[in-house]
């Protein structure tokens, strides 16, 4: 039917995606109703009462319809394309004006005040950024394979990114991450998102176990890669998964070896003596076998077999092969560097949520009192809820931030799992039927556009989400849509608007 | 569908949706620790203790009621600077102390919360009072009223028990009926019918915000429980009875049971030195005093202490010998100051010669009870010594010796009665016969049985073969005792043998000094004392004294039995003790005529006599 053309008619009505529009009138009456109940018991009062936090969102709604018939109707969609860089650069003002304008909310400057209206620049970034990516994309002869082009896009990218940082909204700004999904689908190597994957794994790793199980993770998918690229999966089979069992047990077996020859009570005695010499600044006799640690033999063996790799590679002229060695070295300084950037680099309070998401700290009533409260609020919903306004734990304040960051808490407690489960649903069908609408699309300012907001969305819905139910470090960004808010409901109903208007230009001239 | 790029990135959509719909599932559906710490989070229960039960004694007279004492609580979020010095003064503990608290509850409190502690557990009404005229000076301090245990007799503190704040390692054993700042009986009858007396906590449910501050009933208190109080429980302890006895084994150690024999009901139990009611209230301050007293008063002498009976002993052996037939009534022995055999001998005091049954029981005589016992073990009836020493305990054992008797009373030992078993493994098969084990005849030797068995043995003899298990709940109106208190325990000897012990009884006690009846100082006109002295060898110091009589000679009321340690002669201690409580008991009080006693018991003073490690 959509393909018959008979849908796709010149009337000004007919072109639109209406179920896109479905989509988020139902979002945006959901989330007032939840934000509604979330603020129930402590500001008891009509949903339209002004001076709760209902009243202000129908507030917000009504302007958000304002901007959205404006985009539909009033700018025509020609006009983006063209003024994408003006809008990129004068939002990458108001992101650096903000830093010294603007006022400290919970400890980031990312705010503008404007009397009782607060603003936040980083909303619209998106969208800016969304544009300028898409127009610099969609340009003739552009390929993101070739060096030049892929750092334009790349700084694109990264330059909002770096500002939102500086304002310390780090959450903000791993949504930009979420452009990679869009240059992945526009021609990137999936290797890329691979390695990005890989990253964060061994990242995760080395906090949790050990660097030495971090780096034999590395060598046996780099070695898996290596192999399944020059076709010898056999090869892997029967040479690197017996020696990939063999260093799993070895820390053991050395244990036990060394215990064995030494004996356990002068391991002990002789480990006491080290930890009083780092206080006092001695030397200490160590007994040879003590010296060898697991992660050096598992070194030297990576020293030995790589040059030989290299050497290999180089015959076969495998260019496969050089990058994934490169790429195990990069692994491995990323290894041994974890501590430096877990520590150092990351803020204070940044770290304790990771700490708390790997499960390396309990700390049920600091900074896991968020997750913690939150996934009780969501548990003890059910499987159909405790009902319309009828929640506890949220109504009683255990939840924090409950209308704007932990809406989902609201939903989870009160709509039980039926209702968490068709919100899912409801964004999954909003974020696919985007990606369908782009892949259609003729234009690729178009498509790319679409893609930039199915990622834009996704990343919050999966950030948000994950947050609240103890997936993802607590990482303060709204539920699109959903939430409390102005800044976020008119920036995203602009980007969804923005791709509705897009979509609809080209339905109406093809 | 084409694996393309636009296709991938849709599975990766999907597989996102779907861990996040998984977690979901498992946290809302399959994971019942979040719906439980919801309800933690939002209802606080505000537990209503209920009052124990009272402990009645046989005449209604309360043994142990109930009395309000104020816990001092505090909520250490609410306190604001006050004058230490002065609280101090008030609820009369030093400064230091306070401080010391105070700064405990800075360092827990997050724990703490808005909730509020326990500063002084059971103060004083009158020091409540004090405090509450100028509570408004101090905020955030307030007075929790709680039912203590309350003791209007000096009577039974060892009977009675104590109840204190329940360990972790009880609550650990009991998680289902405790929690931590319950209390529980801990020993005597509080322990043993802590099921009755505790009753059931009641609470009342309060909703709060995440602050930790009470919003509002949760439903209008609809589903808040009343405390239901414990059930009262009745004792067969007489009361007044109980503090005479305790008056009357004042500086004495051992122990003093009287029994009704037509019911089992123990009547008065007194271990001494016992535990004065007064501590019972507050034991844990009293607690060290009590268990680093050399004398051991939280031990139980009555149902605890494995003694030899002594003489006493005669009367069981006595009816075995009548049952078996290798005595009568009739038969005469000679005793020339002792038994002998071989070349040893078991001495015998003076007395006249030769002398029958019930002579042999007035008098006490050694050497005939030597007679009984060889022809008993030497008797042609068995195969063997062996077998006839095992029929002999069989006899002893259904007197209730040497084993529990089965009374309601906690922690009741079982004494030791001696078989073929036991000498063989002493002496080897065929190393021992008659002659070695020959004290057993006058209760010395490997006997062990506590005070209740020899007041169970004193009320068999006045049942005339047959007794009720000693026991100290009664029924009453909420507590229905075991059927097995009710039932008649008959001995393996023969009812008609019984007025023949009997009649020695009664004639060891109303023949006069002079007679040679070793019982003579508990005789009491009008009232037929029947009793029987025994003087048990100690071979680490002075000998005990014992004694037990029952009286009226025809339908007994009351059966006693004393232990003296270390009181010398059975006579001496034991059956003024003894004779004083029956009077007391079946009278009322003590005659004229024997005042003079009475007063010689109460000022006796026999501690210095007892060897304390």
């Amino acid at each position: 039917m959509r393909d018959a053309g008979g849908h796709r008619g010149r009337g000004l009505t007919r072109s639109i995606d209406w179920s896109l529009v479905i989509c988020w009138l139902l979002l945006i009456l959901i989330g007032w109703a939840n934000i509604y109940a979330s603020v129930h018991s402590s500001e008891p009062a009509s949903i339209f009462d002004f001076t709760s936090r209902s009243g202000k969102q129908f507030v917000w709604m009504v302007t958000a319809l304002g901007i959205a018939v404006t985009i539909l109707f009033i700018i025509p969609p020609r006009t983006y394309e063209g003024l994408s860089l003006l809008i990129y650069l004068g939002v990458i003002a108001l992101l650096v004006a903000v830093i010294f304008l603007g006022i400290e909310v919970k400890g980031s400057r990312s705010w503008f005040a404007f009397g009782p209206v607060r603003f936040q620049p980083a909303e619209i970034s998106k969208i800016a950024t969304s544009l300028m990516l898409a127009t610099v994309m969609s340009q003739l002869g552009y390929k993101i394979g070739r060096f030049k082009d892929f750092i334009v896009t790349a700084l694109i990218i990264l330059l909002p990114m770096m500002i939102i940082v500086l304002q310390s909204e780090t959450g903000s700004a791993l949504v930009y991450v979420g452009f990679i999904f869009m240059l992945y689908r526009e021609g990137l190597s999936g290797w890329l998102i691979f390695m990005v994957g890989m990253a964060i794994l061994l990242f995760i790793l080395t906090l949790t176990s050990s660097p030495y199980v971090a780096i034999l993770v590395l060598m046996g998918v780099a070695s898996l890669c290596i192999f399944l690229y020059s076709g010898r999966f056999k090869w892997w089979l029967f040479i690197c998964i017996p020696l990939i069992v063999l260093f799993s047990f070895m820390p053991m077996l050395l244990e036990y070896i060394s215990e064995a020859v030494i004996g356990a009570e002068t391991i002990a005695s002789v480990n006491e003596s080290i930890a009083a010499a780092v206080e006092t600044g001695e030397t200490v006799e160590v007994p040879f076998l003590m010296k060898i640690k697991p992660i050096y033999i598992l070194l030297g063996f990576s020293i030995l077999s790589l040059p030989f790799l290299a050497f290999q590679a180089f015959r076969e002229r495998n260019t496969f092969v050089h990058l994934a060695i490169i790429s195990f070295l990069a692994g491995i300084m990323l290894v041994f560097s974890a501590d430096f950037l877990f520590n150092d680099v990351l803020q204070d309070h940044q770290r304790k949520r990771i700490e708390v998401l790997l499960g390396m700290k309990e700390d049920p009533s600091g900074v896991g009192y968020n997750v913690n409260q939150s996934m009780i609020a969501i548990g003890s919903g059910g499987l159909f809820g405790k009902g319309y306004l009828n929640g506890t734990q949220t109504t009683y304040g255990f939840v924090p931030e409950q209308s704007t960051d932990f809406i989902f808490c609201t939903i989870g407690e009160e709509w039980g799992f039926v209702g968490t489960s068709f919100i899912i649903l409801l964004y999954v069908f909003l974020i696919w039927r985007i990606i369908a609408d782009a892949e259609r699309s003729r234009e690729a300012f178009t498509r790319i556009y679409g893609y930039c907001t199915a990622c834009c969305i996704f990343m919050h819905l999966f950030i948000n989400i994950g947050m609240t139910i103890g997936l993802m470090p607590v990482i303060g960004i709204p539920l699109p849509f959903i939430s409390y808010g102005g800044s976020s409901l008119w920036g995203f109903t602009a980007m969804l608007f923005i791709f509705i208007a897009l979509d609809r230009n080209e339905r109406k001239y093809f | 569908m084409k694996l393309n790029r636009k296709n991938k990135l849709l599975i990766g959509l999907c597989t996102a949706a779907a861990i996040m719909l998984a977690r979901l599932f498992s946290i809302q559906i399959i994971d019942e620790d979040y719906k439980l710490d919801a309800q933690n989070n939002t209802m606080v229960y505000s537990i209503i203790y209920p009052t124990r039960g009272i402990i009645h004694d046989r005449n209604g007279e309360i043994l142990v009621g109930n009395k309000v004492a104020y816990d001092l609580m505090v909520t250490p979020k609410e306190v604001e600077e006050f004058d230490t010095l002065a609280l101090a003064e008030i609820i009369d503990v030093t400064p230091e102390f306070i401080k010391e608290k105070m700064d405990e509850f800075h360092r827990n409190r997050r724990r703490i919360g808005y909730q509020s502690v326990v500063m002084i557990k059971q103060m004083p009404q009158e020091t409540y009072m004090k405090f509450a005229e100028v509570a408004y000076q101090f905020p955030g301090f307030r007075g929790q009223a709680r039912s203590i245990r309350d003791y209007p007799f000096n009577a039974g503190g060892n009977l009675l028990g104590y109840v204190s704040e329940v360990d972790a390692d009880f609550v650990k054993r009991n998680p289902e009926e405790y929690k931590a700042g319950d209390y529980a009986g801990k020993t005597g009858i509080e322990a043993a019918r802590e099921k009755e007396l505790k009753g059931e906590k009641g609470y009342n449910i309060w909703l709060r915000n995440s602050r930790n501050k009470i919003e509002s009933r949760y439903r209008n208190g609809e589903m808040d429980k009343e405390a239901v109080p414990g059930n009262d429980i009745t004792t067969t302890i007489d009361a007044e009875l109980q503090h005479y006895g305790q008056m009357l084994m004042q500086n004495k150690v051992g122990s003093l049971v009287a029994i009704e024999p037509a019911t089992g009901e123990i009547l008065t139990m007194v271990s001494s030195p016992g535990i004065d009611v007064e501590m019972l209230a507050d034991i844990g301050k009293h607690y060290g005093e009590i268990s680093s007293n050399p004398y051991k008063p939280m031990f139980n002498r009555a149902v605890q202490a494995p003694y030899p009976p002594g003489s006493v002993f005669k009367l069981v052996n006595g009816l075995i010998g009548l049952e078996e037939g290798v005595v009568g009534t009739g038969t005469h022995y000679p005793c020339n100051m002792g038994y002998r055999f071989g070349r040893n001998k078991l001495g015998c005091h003076a007395h006249k010669s030769p002398i029958c049954f019930e002579e042999s029981i007035m008098m006490s005589c050694n050497a005939y009870y030597c007679y009984i016992l060889r022809d008993l073990l030497e008797n042609g009836k068995y195969e063997s010594i062996d077998q006839a020493m095992d029929k002999w305990k069989e006899y002893v054992m259904s007197f209730g010796f040497g084993q529990k008797l089965g009374s309601d009373f906690p922690a009741e030992l079982g004494g030791f009665i001696p078989d073929s078993k036991y000498y063989n493994k002493v002496y080897g098969k065929g190393g021992w016969k008659a002659t070695t084990v020959i004290s057993l005849s006058i209760g010395q030797g490997e006997i062990g049985c506590t005070p209740l068995h020899l007041a169970n043995l004193c009320a068999t003899i006045a049942n005339r073969g047959f007794y009720y298990i000693p026991h100290i709940i009664k029924d009453s109106e909420h507590v229905t005792i075991d059927r097995k208190y009710k039932e008649r325990h008959y001995t393996m000897v023969d009812t008609t043998h019984f007025p023949k012990v009997v009649g020695g009884m009664y004639r060891a006690v109303n023949s006069g000094f002079g007679s040679g009846g070793t019982a003579s100082i508990a005789a009491v006109e009008g009232l037929d004392i029947c009793g029987k002295t025994g003087t048990a060898q100690n071979p680490h110091g002075h000998d005990h004294s014992v004694f037990i009589c029952f009286a009226p000679r025809e339908n007994p009321k009351i059966a006693v039995a004393a232990y003296v340690e270390n009181g010398g002669f059975g006579a001496t201690w034991a059956a003024p003790i003894a004779s004083l409580l029956t009077e007391m008991y079946l009278t009322g009080q003590i005659s004229d005529n024997r005042k003079y006693l009475e007063e010689r018991i109460m000022n006796g003073d026999l501690m210095d006599r007892v060897k304390v490690k």
